[in-house]
């Protein structure tokens, strides 16, 4: 659990980060959203005291982090930069087993480690591992240091801006894996983007930023339906917004007995995919069809209608 | 389906440009004198074209080979010949100007000297340059280029050895000086690697001092600025009198070597010259860490001292390098000139050949250290290029 309590930096008069006060409870994902400038990075620097805040403080399981000296904090602590940052002079392995060495694990659990993170990021270790950055593509060097920043099974990671490099197609397939590795190892993880669509897919609560205070903290179905400010409704764009609450709820969830026509869609779906597909294909019943095979009944379009309204 | 006419009208002999101009220089330099000859080591020589310094059929053989190594620098031929060709034929000009000493000499004459002429020299440098640029366009690796500088080296060395250039002039002057010869060499080298290792000691902290500390770095990369521009001469002068003072007054200064001449005062300007290359190049190359990586060395938990020696030294080290390279090959040449002072090494010769007008005795310091500087160019490039990121693939 991270307590971040009026967290607050100042360069000479300048505020940048204003009283920012957020909990992250264990295992949850926290986005923070805002405009350029707004604070996001240097809110995430001061959690692990890339930047020591000008005042206001920072508890992790209930610990002050001033009290063990900065090099060690940040060892226990995930940390993607914006950007990449791989070290060029060193091969994709040795750049994922910064952490590992530095904490002084022996040369064979490193290895395992280093492998076993490569097949979770879907890039073969045989063929890999001893690669440079340079000779990788983008998308599969921002893999790399998000696999970097996984290495030492750190209980919390920070992102910041981990995908802002990638194309849509691989930026979904990152976004899954994130998810994917998330859950698998509980990991808590604050991460920064200034993509609202990116925030509402990834955050369990998504914490809005403008000119360094935080607007509001909630989760993603409760930003979209009140907007504490006019700042927050804008950012989550107006015209957006029925569709953005679509696209927090699964198929699966609407999902009644009956018989349908037609190509038939998957119960992970979102609402959104679904309504996407009637107004494509002039249906307004869709059959439900697991990846097994097997029916689960059908969705109405009425009845998503009705989920993008307004909730009371 | 469509047939494409491939007619196109194809020159049967394309030409080079730098061939041609090569050739060009060749075609002028084998009418300038191959050798000249003398009756003594101090008079004035008399010049000797090719087919006055060589024996009939010689002479017809080495023209021929020209003529052979013009032709395939003017034509576009691949470039590995060139370099084969240009190489082959640089070996056969020494085995000739050491032919050219065997028979201009008059048997037993222990006084007369041969020396090359400037048509030798001028051949010499058209077909070096024909290789150096077979080389440049092959992209031959760094080891491979290494391999080459052994084969040459190893060319001359049996050449040497063998006694082929033995009736030349310059060999003349080393026979007389034999043992000379070697200690100068050996002390030219201790100048030269002494004032570099030194430097690089003290200029890399120094560099990674004045990278940290932007107070420091103008004020101590213009120091070593104004040193570089004392012209060398002037700080091995200036030098004598304050290290006069040290050996004198500081005890026990005198027996580590200290002195107003010799050595010292040789290795503390070579050392003073080589501080810029090698501080400007660790600030350089620390300033150019890719700040992504350095930050990410922070954010991962390294310590200062574990960021300096695992992301921002290895990062900056081919720049440093290069600093390295640029101190060796001036240290190479610089060092001549401590023989001005009495600290020894190649320049004794040429100083001593310019007081005595013996040109053979001039070079025989210059040539060795203009070798040593190249080989030390090659073998110093080659090891940057190693050390540095290998490039992004492209296809
Ligand atoms: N070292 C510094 N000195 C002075 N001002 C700074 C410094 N670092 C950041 N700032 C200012 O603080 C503000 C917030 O910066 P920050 O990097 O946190 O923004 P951000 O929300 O991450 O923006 P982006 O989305 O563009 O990454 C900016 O106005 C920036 O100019
Ligand atoms: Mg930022």
């Amino acid at each position: 659990m991270i307590e971040i309590e009026a967290l607050t930096k100042d360069y000479l008069a300048l505020t940048v980060v204003d009283h920012v006060s957020l909990t992250v409870a264990d295992g949850e994902i926290a986005v923070v959203v805002g405009t350029s400038g707004s604070g996001k990075t240097t809110l995430l620097r001061m959690i692990n005291r890339l930047i020591e805040p000008t005042s206001g403080s920072v508890r992790i399981d209930g610990e002050d982090t001033r009290a063990l000296p900065a090099f060690e904090l940040r060892r226990r602590i995930g940390y993607a930069i914006q950007g990449h940052g791989l070290f060029p002079h060193r091969t994709v392995g040795q750049n994922i087993a910064t952490v590992p060495s530095l904490l002084g694990w022996d040369r064979a659990r490193i290895d395992r480690r280093v492998d076993e993170l490569l097949e979770l990021f879907q890039l073969p270790p045989g063929e890999f591992r001893d690669r440079m950055p340079s000779e990788l593509s983008g998308g599969q060097q921002q893999r790399v240091g998000v696999a970097r920043a996984l290495a030492a099974e750190p209980k919390l990671l920070l992102m910041d801006e981990p995908f802002g490099a990638l194309d849509p197609i691989i930026r979904a397939k990152a976004q899954s894996d994130l998810l994917a590795i998330q859950k698998r190892f509980g990991t808590t993880i604050v991460l920064v983007t200034h993509d609202m669509e990116e925030a509402i897919h990834l955050g369990d609560r998504i914490a809005v930023m403008d000119k360094g205070q935080l607007l509001q903290y909630a989760p993603p179905a409760e930003i979209i339906a009140r907007p504490a400010t006019p700042f927050v409704a804008e950012l989550i764009g107006t015209g957006e917004r029925p569709f953005r609450l679509l696209s927090l709820t699964r198929v699966r969830e609407l999902v009644e007995p009956g018989p349908a026509q037609g190509a038939p869609i998957s119960p992970d779906a979102t609402l959104r995919d679904a309504y996407a597909e009637m107004l494509w294909t002039g249906r307004d019943i869709l059959p439900v069809v697991d990846a097994t095979g097997a029916s689960l009944g059908r969705i109405r379009r009425d009845d998503i209608a009705h989920r993008a309204e307004r909730p009371q | 389906m469509t047939t494409v006419e491939t007619a196109s009208p194809r020159l049967p002999l394309a030409v080079d440009k730098l061939g041609v101009l090569i050739a060009a220089v060749a075609a002028v330099a084998a009418f300038m004198p191959f050798a000249a000859f003398r009756a003594n080591r101090i008079v004035l020589g008399e010049a000797k074209g090719i087919f006055a310094a060589l024996p009939g059929w010689e002479a017809t053989l080495l023209v021929l080979v020209l003529l052979a190594g013009m032709a395939i620098a003017i034509t576009k031929v691949p470039t590995l010949w060139r370099l084969a060709t240009s190489l082959v034929v640089v070996a056969l000009l020494f085995v000739a100007v050491g032919q050219a000493g065997t028979y201009l000499t008059p048997p037993g004459d222990r006084i007369a000297r041969v020396s090359p002429g400037g048509g030798f020299w001028l051949l010499v440098f058209a077909f070096a340059l024909l290789a150096a640029d077979a080389i440049t366009r092959l992209k031959l690796k760094p080891w491979r280029r290494i391999a080459v500088l052994a084969a040459v080296a190893a060319f001359f060395a049996i050449l040497l050895a063998s006694g082929t250039l033995n009736d030349l002039s310059i060999l003349r002057e080393y026979f007389n000086r034999g043992e000379t010869f070697w200690r100068e060499a050996q002390t030219h080298l201790e100048l030269a690697l002494g004032s570099l290792v030194a430097a690089t000691v003290a200029g890399i902290p120094i560099g990674i001092l004045c990278y940290r500390s932007d107070a420091l770095r103008a004020p101590v990369l213009n120091v070593l600025n104004a040193i570089q521009t004392i012209p060398s001469i002037a700080l091995f002068g200036l030098l004598i009198a304050p290290l006069a003072w040290v050996a004198a007054n500081v005890p026990g200064a005198a027996l580590l070597g200290v002195a107003g001449v010799g050595a010292a005062p040789a290795m503390v300007a070579l050392f003073a010259y080589s501080l810029l290359p090698v501080v400007a190049n660790t600030v350089v190359g620390l300033q150019g860490v890719p700040p992504a990586a350095d930050d990410a060395a922070r954010g991962m938990g390294m310590t200062d001292w574990q960021r300096l020696v695992q992301v921002q030294f290895p990062l900056a080290f081919p720049v440093i390098l290069t600093g390295i390279r640029i101190v060796l090959v001036q240290n190479i040449g610089l060092a001549t000139i401590a023989a001005l002072i009495g600290g020894g090494g190649f320049g004794v010769f040429v100083f001593q050949g310019v007081t005595q007008t013996a040109m053979d005795l001039v070079l025989l310091g210059a040539v060795p250290t203009v070798a040593l500087a190249f080989a030390a160019a090659v073998v110093l490039d080659a090891a940057v290029e190693l050390v540095s990121p290998r490039e992004i693939p492209r296809d």
